[in-house]
């Protein structure tokens, strides 16, 4: 297990050493100019009187590429320090650890919802193979794929207050304030966005249910005259899962991303939230540290993921 | 005797039928859901290529008398706060999602091939670094590069395209690679080694041609996929700018502000939005079991 846990940690390092580079390229980089679209769209030379040069230097530009990487990552590795927002000049650090616990609340409850649907209806599924209810749910999975989540949002927001006069609380309060008035607001955005997720986890918990009990073990469980639910939830459900943690890890940046969009619609003040702020006002610090805190978020969640899964599978652990 | 063998020879006479036609009989025949999607693919391919015929009016015609009319006869779909009906602007939005749907997937497509295709054949050294780079790039969650891309670039439908055809062109270099990775070791591969072939034309004429199959399930799929993201990101307001209807940009925007008074604003372009990807993954799925049957099951 320490081999494997080295191997992996070892694993991440390039990986992380990318993902910095991708970041620091996607923003800096790209043909037009930062400067020139912060001049030209925030009036910034013109209402603070903050010359081109000027400016450059506050942002570290005038120095070369390969410096300002390794400042940059300097900064962030060594003081944890992601430089200061451009427009109320606090530590950007500040700003993603106040957002980043929100956006991980919703994010963990949507997987709750999404693992609560997907892992019953896709046993089912399996153990009552071609029957009416699997043809059902299998429909079901696939329509959930298609079906835009911002499109339930924005229904959930439209159609209950038109037939019923309810809509969905929108003033955020913090779980540490009132948890009840928190977990309100939360849950319908949670929903929305674990349906969406429920739909592939349903799929692959079914096509792996249906693999497990074709085997021989299951095989001889049944002959020694164990009940279903025994045979089902004891043998079959938990080597059948083991590729499903995975799954959860894959799908980590889908739910983020989801997560952006139920910010948006249900004004929950989370990363996505933040971000779309900080594109709105041009904060290049802000949009960068959103951009490499979420890479990292979900490597160290796939991190997780895999090494339960050697937790998990012992043919893992010592391979 | 002779004129008896004759007329046999003539009453079964070897036909040679299109490839493609049989293609599609056996779509019909074994995968009969999948066939009725491809349909519904095909129906809104007409109608982004021929929006601008089908269309009853423009996507940008104001009209103030006719604001916010419930659906008619007049206006199938209802018009907006602006008077503008709904179905035309949802034909053009149909228009929009072709356009960057397969231009975006052709290029994502094409990148997945050109990496997929060397990263798979080369392997070593250069493939373990590049494939630290794809893994990088996946923990990155689409949208957000998104969001990231058009906070540099601005909004635009070129710059949305080339995003999102490197986006998912870097991501389905994967499903190429691990495609390539298994046919490299063929037999013909090696014989084609040994007979001097150069590596472009092993590649070009023996590995290309056999891992056109997950490829083309590869190109379907990812038009649904884009068409989805980009609705996304134009309902968060950074898609292709108004006027222009997108469907995503349909469903947020002014068009929100509204939906309490005309809740029908709500529905068509998120109906829309939903049958057209949703038949775009059947019809990849039944493509993917007809033609890449090890892929079955899988995503």
């Amino acid at each position: 297990m320490q081999a494997y846990l080295v191997r992996r940690i070892l694993a991440l390092i390039p990986t992380l050493f990318f993902a910095s580079v991708i970041v620091f390229v996607t923003v800096r980089l790209i043909p037009g100019n930062i400067i020139d679209l912060m001049l030209s769209q925030n009036d910034i030379g013109a209402s603070s009187k903050i010359s081109r040069d000027q400016l450059e230097k506050v942002l570290g530009l005038d120095q070369p590429m390969w410096l300002q990487y390794g400042r940059w990552v300097g900064a962030i590795l060594f003081h944890g320090d992601f430089g200061n927002s451009l427009w109320q000049s606090t530590p950007v650090g500040e700003f993603l650890f106040a957002r980043l616990p929100i956006t991980f609340e919703l994010g963990f409850m949507a997987l709750i919802v999404a693992l609560s649907i997907a892992i019953p209806i896709g046993v089912y599924s399996a153990v009552r193979q071609d029957s009416g209810g699997d043809y059902i749910a299998r429909s079901f999975s696939i329509l959930m794929l298609a079906v835009p989540s911002f499109w339930i949002g924005t229904m959930v927001m439209v159609f209950p207050s038109i037939w019923w006069g309810w809509s969905p609380p929108m003033q955020f309060v913090s779980f540490s304030v009132d948890p009840l008035k928190n977990l309100s607001q939360m849950v319908t955005p949670a929903i929305i966005l674990g349906f969406g997720l429920s739909a592939l986890t349903m799929r692959l918990t079914r096509t792996m249910m249906l693999e497990v009990l074709r085997q021989d073990y299951i095989r001889t469980a049944w002959a020694k005259g164990l009940g279903e639910r025994l045979v089902v939830a004891r043998h079959a459900l938990r080597n059948a899962l083991i590729p499903v943690v995975t799954l959860i890890g894959l799908q980590a940046p889908l739910l983020i991303g989801g997560a952006v969009i139920m910010e948006q619609i249900f004004v929950i003040p989370g990363m996505g939230l933040l971000l779309l702020d900080a594109v709105s006002q041009r904060d290049y610090p802000i949009i960068t540290g959103v951009f490499l805190i979420v890479g990292v978020a979900v490597m160290f969640i796939n991190l997780i993921v895999d090494l339960s899964y050697g937790l998990l599978d012992p043919k893992v652990r010592y391979r | 005797m002779a004129s008896i063998a004759e007329t046999s020879l003539q009453v079964a006479p070897r036909r040679r039928r299109n490839p493609v036609l049989q293609f599609l009989a056996r779509l019909f025949r074994e995968k009969p859901l999948g066939a009725v999607c491809a349909v519904i693919f095909v129906l809104f391919l007409f109608c982004g290529i021929f929006a601008d015929v089908l269309a009853p009016y423009g996507y940008n015609k104001i009209a103030p008398l006719n604001r916010l009319k419930p659906p008619s006869w007049a206006f199938p779909f209802g018009t907006d706060n602006l008077g503008r009906d709904m179905l035309s602007r949802c034909l053009y939005g149909a228009q929009l999602s072709v356009i960057i749907g397969f231009c975006a997937a052709g290029i994502a497509t094409f990148i997945s091939i050109v990496l997929g295709i060397v990263s798979g054949y080369i392997g070593g050294k250069f493939d373990l670094v590049l494939q630290r780079f794809v893994d990088a790039w996946m923990s990155f969650p689409d949208l957000i590069i998104l969001i990231v891309v058009v906070s540099v670039v601005g909004p635009g439908m070129p710059q949305i395209i080339v995003t999102l055809g490197l986006l998912l062109g870097i991501a389905g270099s994967r499903i190429v690679r691990s495609a390539v990775v298994s046919v490299r070791e063929n037999m013909y591969v090696h014989a084609a080694q040994s007979t001097g072939a150069s590596t472009f034309r092993i590649l070009w004429r023996h590995i290309l041609p056999n891992v056109m199959a997950p490829i083309i399930v590869l190109f379907t799929t990812r038009v649904g996929t884009v068409i989805l993201a980009e609705s996304g990101l134009s309902f968060l307001g950074l898609g292709v700018p108004p006027p222009a209807p997108t469907w995503g940009g349909l469903l947020s925007g002014s068009g929100r502000t509204f939906m309490l008074q005309g809740p029908w604003l709500a529905l068509a372009p998120g109906l829309c939005l939903t049958i057209v990807v949703y038949s775009t993954n059947m019809f990849g799925d039944a493509l993917r079991d007809l033609l890449d049957p090890r892929m079955r099951g899988s995503r």
